[in-house]
Formats: C-alpha cells, sequence, structure tokens
C-alpha cells in the first residue's frame, strides 16, 4: 500500500511495490488520456531550496498532466527560509494547504526531516549529495522498458563512480534484481567507493578501459565529472573528458544494448552518439515524467 | 597502590578500558550525585593490563545504552550489604538516540534543530553508527 507514504530513499520501497509504480507508469504511457483529469482538485507543493529547473519541470509537467495544480517556490529567499523559519513550521503549514511535497534541499537529510513532520506525502527530490530516488525510479523504468524487465541484465556505469549519487543509487536498486553484473568503468581516481561494492550481492568487474566495457553490457550508463566535486581546478581538466563515448566506440557494443545518462551531459557523449538508436538518453527523460506521474497517483492512493 | 574500601550498598563498573572510564563518569553525569563516586584510572588488571574502575555509592538506574556504547566490554556488578548480588554484560546498543552528534557538515542536523537523533548501529568492530537523516557514518 503506497497510499500516504513518503519517498525518501529509493531503496525503502519493496520490489512489488516499485513494481506496481512501474506497472502504473506502462498504463499511462499506453493510454495518457485515462489519466488527464485524475488529480483534478489535488495540489502538488514544490519546494526547490536550491535551483534544479530539470527535476522541476518534470514534476510540474507530471502533475499538470494528471490534472491537478501545482504551486512553490525555487528559489528560497522568496519563501519564509529567508524570514528564518524553522523547516518544520514551513513543513507543518504547508501540509495544510496540499496534498503532496516535492521537496528539494542542498543538505542531506532534508526530506526524511520534513516526512517526521508532515501528513502529506514527501516526495525527495533531491538532498544534497545524498538521495535522488526518483531518479532511480526513472532509470528503473527506463530499463525495464526498453530492456522488458530488470532481471539479468549487464549494467556497465561509466564516468565519476566515487562521487557520482545518481550511480550509487542505481547500481543499490539494481543489485536487489536477480541474475545482474556490473562493471564500473572509471580512472583510478573515481573508483566506486568500497562501501558499495562491500553490499553488493551480485558480481562485478571494474576496468578503466571503456571499450572493454562496453562489449558485454545490455546498459551502458554514462555519468557526468562534476567540477564542483574537485579541489583543484587541473585534476578535473584532467579527468572530465577522460571517457568520451563517440559513434566508433558504439561499433564494439552489442546491437540491443542501451546507452543511458542522467543529464545533463558536459562532453562525455559526443553528439552523433544522439542518432543512434541505442542511445535513450532523451527519452529516459520522458520515462521521467511518467514515472513521477505513478508515482503522485499511487501516493495520493488514486489507483 | 591506593585502597578504596569495599562497597556495602551500589554499583561497581569493572573493567573499563583505560581512559573509558572518565568517559563514562561525565556521559552519565555522574558529578551531579550527592553520593560518594570514585573514579580510578589505570588499575593494574590481569584481563586488560591496565583498566578504570568507577564505584558508586547508591542504587541509581544507569543508562546502558551510554555504557554500552562508550564501551560494551566492562561489567556492571550490584552490590548489597557488601555482597554481590547481580552481575550485568553490555553490548552495543543496535541504535541511539541523543547521544551522538552528526558530524557530517552537509547534514541537515547541523543546520536545524532536530531534538534527538537516532544512530544505527552498522560496524561492530569499529562501533560505527548511521545517522538516520543522512546515512554518514559516525562514532563516539
Amino acid at each position: 500500500m503506497l497510499k500516504g507514504r513518503h519517498l525518501i530513499d529509493p531503496c525503502e520501497f519493496t520490489l512489488c511495490e516499485l513494481e506496481e509504480i512501474f506497472g502504473l507508469a506502462d498504463s499511462i504511457i499506453h493510454s495518457p488520456e485515462r489519466y488527464s483529469g485524475i488529480c483534478e482538485n489535488k495540489l502538488l507543493a514544490s519546494l526547490f531550496y536550491e535551483p534544479s529547473t530539470r527535476t522541476k519541470f518534470s514534476f510540474d509537467a507530471a502533475m499538470l498532466r494528471l490534472g491537478g495544480q501545482v504551486l512553490g517556490f525555487s528559489d528560497p529567499n522568496t519563501s519564509s527560509a529567508a524570514k528564518g523559519e524553522s523547516l518544520k513550521d514551513t513543513i507543518i503549514t504547508i501540509a495544510n494547504y496540499v496534498d503532496v511535497v516535492v521537496v528539494r534541499h542542498p543538505r542531506e537529510g532534508t526530506a526524511k526531516l520534513l516526512s517526521k513532520h508532515s501528513p502529506a506525502p514527501i516526495i525527495n527530490a533531491g538532498d544534497g549529495g545524498h538521495q535522488h530516488p526518483t531518479q532511480t525510479l526513472t532509470d528503473l523504468l527506463t530499463i525495464r522498458h526498453y530492456k522488458n524487465q530488470l532481471n539479468n541484465h549487464c549494467l556497465a556505469v561509466c564516468g565519476d563512480l566515487k562521487f557520482g549519487r545518481t550511480i550509487h543509487s542505481l547500481v543499490l536498486a539494481m543489485d536487489r534484481y536477480e541474475g545482474v553484473n556490473f562493471i564500473f568503468i572509471s580512472p583510478e581516481e573515481l573508483k566506486m567507493p568500497s562501501y558499495i561494492k562491500e553490499s553488493l550481492r551480485n558480481p562485478y568487474v571494474e576496468t578503466n578501459n571503456l571499450d572493454a566495457g562496453i562489449a558485454s553490457a545490455d546498459i551502458l550508463y554514462m555519468s557526468r565529472v562534476q567540477r564542483e566535486r574537485f579541489v583543484s581546478e587541473d585534476e578535473y581538466v584532467r579527468l572530465k573528458d577522460y571517457f568520451i563515448l563517440t559513434k566508433d566506440k558504439l561499433q564494439e557494443a552489442k546491437k540491443d544494448m542501451i546507452v543511458m545518462h542522467p543529464l545533463p551531459r558536459v562532453n562525455e557523449i559526443a553528439d552523433d552518439v544522439d542518432t543512434d538508436e541505442r542511445a535513450v538518453y532523451f527519452q529516459q527523460t520522458k520515462f521521467g515524467m511518467y514515472v513521477r506521474m505513478a508515482l503522485i497517483i499511487k501516493l495520493l492512493g488514486l489507483e | 597502590m591506593i585502597n578504596v574500601s569495599k562497597l556495602k550498598r551500589g554499583i561497581v563498573i569493572d573493567h573499563i578500558a583505560a581512559n573509558h572510564g572518565y568517559k563514562i563518569f561525565k556521559q552519565l553525569k555522574l558529578d551531579e550525585l550527592d553520593d560518594v563516586v570514585v573514579l580510578m584510572r589505570n588499575v593494574p588488571s590481569r584481563k586488560l593490563g591496565k583498566k578504570d574502575l568507577i564505584k558508586i555509592e547508591t542504587d541509581i538506574a544507569l543508562d546502558f545504552r551510554v555504557l554500552g556504547l562508550i564501551d560494551p566490554n566492562v561489567t556492571v556488578n550490584y552490590i548489597k550489604d557488601g555482597e554481590l548480588k547481580e552481575k550485568a554484560k553490555l553490548s552495543l546498543p543496535r541504535d541511539v538516540s541523543g547521544i551522538l552528534q552528526c558530524k557530517n557538515p552537509r547534514c541537515i542536523t547541523q543546520q536545524e534543530e532536530v531534538e534527538s537523533i537516532t544512530f544505527y548501529l552498522v560496524d561492530e568492530k569499529t562501533k560505527e553508527y548511521r545517522c538516520e537523516y543522512c546515512d554518514a557514518k559516525t562514532s563516539l
């Protein structure tokens, strides 16, 4: 039962509950008109304490396409936080007005804190470098859509595996499924942290060679090296272009492999890859909207 | 060797690892008691080489979570009429609230006033706990 629940961490829903959401998302993709009025008279509060055009648009579009309405802010200076109000007081007040709350905040653990005081469901839209569960749901739905299931895949993740929050969440979420093999492709300096590797049930291999990783992958998940994670600009410049996926490199890949990316990209995927039918990163953003639509419906108990 | 007389009635916290005695004394707020309390440090011990020991000349309810968190190997002896009446062994608590502070500078608890943060045990060997909000690991 997902009605009234919060979504703070992607692994707090059981595989059955995730399947419920994905099944509903499939149904929305198939017949969007059936759901276009399901959230009529429902309000979503969109509390963005740091800018994020992509995620905010995705949630707003999801709610509007369900016939609901959105109110909120994307600049904390225009909210009561600027007057020094505590988050606890803010959420108790806002939850009186709305049916569901989406929150993004630069501090880790914020959504969890709000969930302790909010009678309305809280959806974590990113809390610093900690969790971004709806990105993980987006990734899972995309894989499920293109590969028909979430079991028995070889998932290669490439880029910044050390600091990449999205990558960590995806790997931990995929590890809950059976028969998954991981390939971790990164330079030595950006390797997957050992606490993640030690917690995995499924096997993994590590390499610093993108070509070697591509050949056996069913899914290639590329990621951006984030400038803000580096103290030294030289180090960032040296590593940012370490892996660049080009159309040539894709010749080694399986014909039904898919290439994913949480976006925005910088240089890690060349433009010539965009036209390859295995590149699904722009469709992935659309699956993000569909999965958020399904999530809102489920948390509101409307289906 | 300094001699401290036997307790007639009260509690002896024994087998405290050397240097942990003062931590326990402080965390249990034994300085706030009006009764006789003795903290002995670096007492020779066959088992530990050196140990700390605390004698409390009264019956009080000890916070076993605090004790277990600081040193799960201590023994708590309850004395009545000069005799050992009960012995309690401790273990690391699975979760603790109100004792640890999150050290992650990016955690929301560093900005907002949060009354009592719960920490969950993640590693018995290193005695590391994770913050319920940001999952960052910490220890006492």
